[in-house]
């Protein structure tokens, strides 16, 4: 399998020049948006590009396995390695998709409230997912519990009602490309602002608001 | 006691006497409107808790419940169930460009191929590889492919025997 795939780049100024990925290369973003999604307290930008790119490479192999001859070791092998991307691929668009449940109403707010060019956290299958979610538990909620009570606690705010991810929450991280500067917020209102820097290779254990543009840009790894 | 307030405001206006009528008791019943505030949201927030665990149980039991857990359910929760399930199924369909992905199955890490299973009910015929199949009676044991198991362990048909 030495098939290269064409990948959009990740400058979104630049427009999409493409970029071509090994096979191990994609599998590797991939574990790399696992990892950063399973850790981050908030939904991650959406990588349908990957997702896409590994569902066809999932289809190749599958192709190649049914030609191959039974019997032969490499198809266990080969099959051992569809069903771990497969695992790893599964697992990533479950927790996307559990987050994107546990904050529906925050996650929407913010997709009504993009600006034009910003990068959307969810990709168009999601935001159909998303707000068919929002309709069918608004109108559960609508007809359980408001219809019996009077008027004055009718309404319901969802925005309130349901809790924002933490992002104060700490996370551990790798650092892949050297950053200076890094503004730290204190806990205590005593302690002052400091500065860091994060060395390549070194790890951390931080706040994660601090670095969540870091995660964006792939300059860290959540681990 | 919940409803003490509530009801002692209407003791009240039952023991003024005839045509009378009491000073307007804004205090209680301001504090009969909170406690009313504070039943409806632990209420809000029960009801909203079963949601989230009829949720759970289309990733753990699949998309037809078992008739035990949906005699539990109200028939807004039911479809509430069946709205969720409908919009999960297109999400998941809609996955790459052909049949989608089904990320229901895949839970666990794959550690091994094959695993040994032993029936625990009647199923039947089973389907395994490429038209082969096994028929599961109870207390059989087989070999088989860990990604066909993983719907019937959960289900509770098959268990996984571990060597």
């Amino acid at each position: 399998m030495t098939e290269e795939l064409d990948l959009p780049g990740q400058d979104s100024d630049a427009g999409s020049e493409e970029v071509v990925l090994t096979p191990a290369e994609l599998i590797d973003r991939l574990e790399q948006a696992w990892m950063n999604e399973k850790f981050a307290p908030e939904l991650l930008e959406n990588k349908s590009e990957i997702v896409e790119c590994v569902m066809e490479q999932l289809q190749h192999m599958e192709e190649n396995l049914r030609r191959a001859k039974k019997g032969d070791l490499k198809v266990s092998i080969h099959q051992m390695e569809m069903e771990r991307i497969r695992f790893v691929l599964s697992s990533y668009l479950r927790c996307r998709l559990m987050k994107i449940e546990k904050f529906f109403p925050h996650v929407l707010e913010k997709e009504k409230t993009r600006r034009e060019g910003e990068p959307s956290s969810l990709s168009p299958e999601e935001f159909a997912f998303a707000r068919e979610y929002m309709a069918n538990t608004e109108t559960y909620l609508k007809n359980v519990a408001l219809k019996h009570m009077p008027p004055n606690l009718q309404k319901v705010d969802l925005l309130r009602a349901v809790p924002k991810p933490d992002l104060d929450s700490y996370v551990f991280l790798r650092v892949k490309e050297r950053q200076e500067n890094i503004l730290v917020e204190p806990e205590t209102d005593e302690q002052r602002d400091y500065v860091i820097d994060l060395e390549e290779g070194s790890q951390h254990l931080i706040r994660y608001k601090t670095i969540a543009p870091l995660v964006a840009s792939g300059a860290v790894q959540l681990i | 006691m919940f409803c003490e307030r509530a009801m002692e405001l209407v003791r009240e206006l039952h023991r003024a006497a005839e045509g009378r009528l009491p000073a307007f008791n804004e205090d209680g019943l301001r504090q009969v409107l909170e406690e009313m505030k504070a039943l409806y949201e632990q209420n809000q927030s029960d009801v909203y808790d079963r949601l989230l665990r009829i949720r759970a149980l289309r990733w753990e039991c699949g998309s037809v419940l078992p008739s035990a857990l949906r005699f539990h359910m109200s028939a807004e929760e039911m479809e509430w169930f069946n709205h969720y399930k409908k919009s999960l199924a297109t999400y998941m369909r809609s996955l790459g460009g052909h049949e989608g992905l089904d990320i229901t199955q895949d839970m666990k890490p794959p550690k091994n191929l094959y695993i040994e299973v032993r029936c625990l009910k009647d199923y039947g015929e089973f389907e395994v590889d490429d038209g082969t199949s096994v028929l599961l009676k109870k207390n059989s044991q087989h070999f088989l492919p860990r990604g066909k198991c993983e719907q019937l362990i959960r289900q509770g048909i098959l268990e996984h025997v571990l060597s």
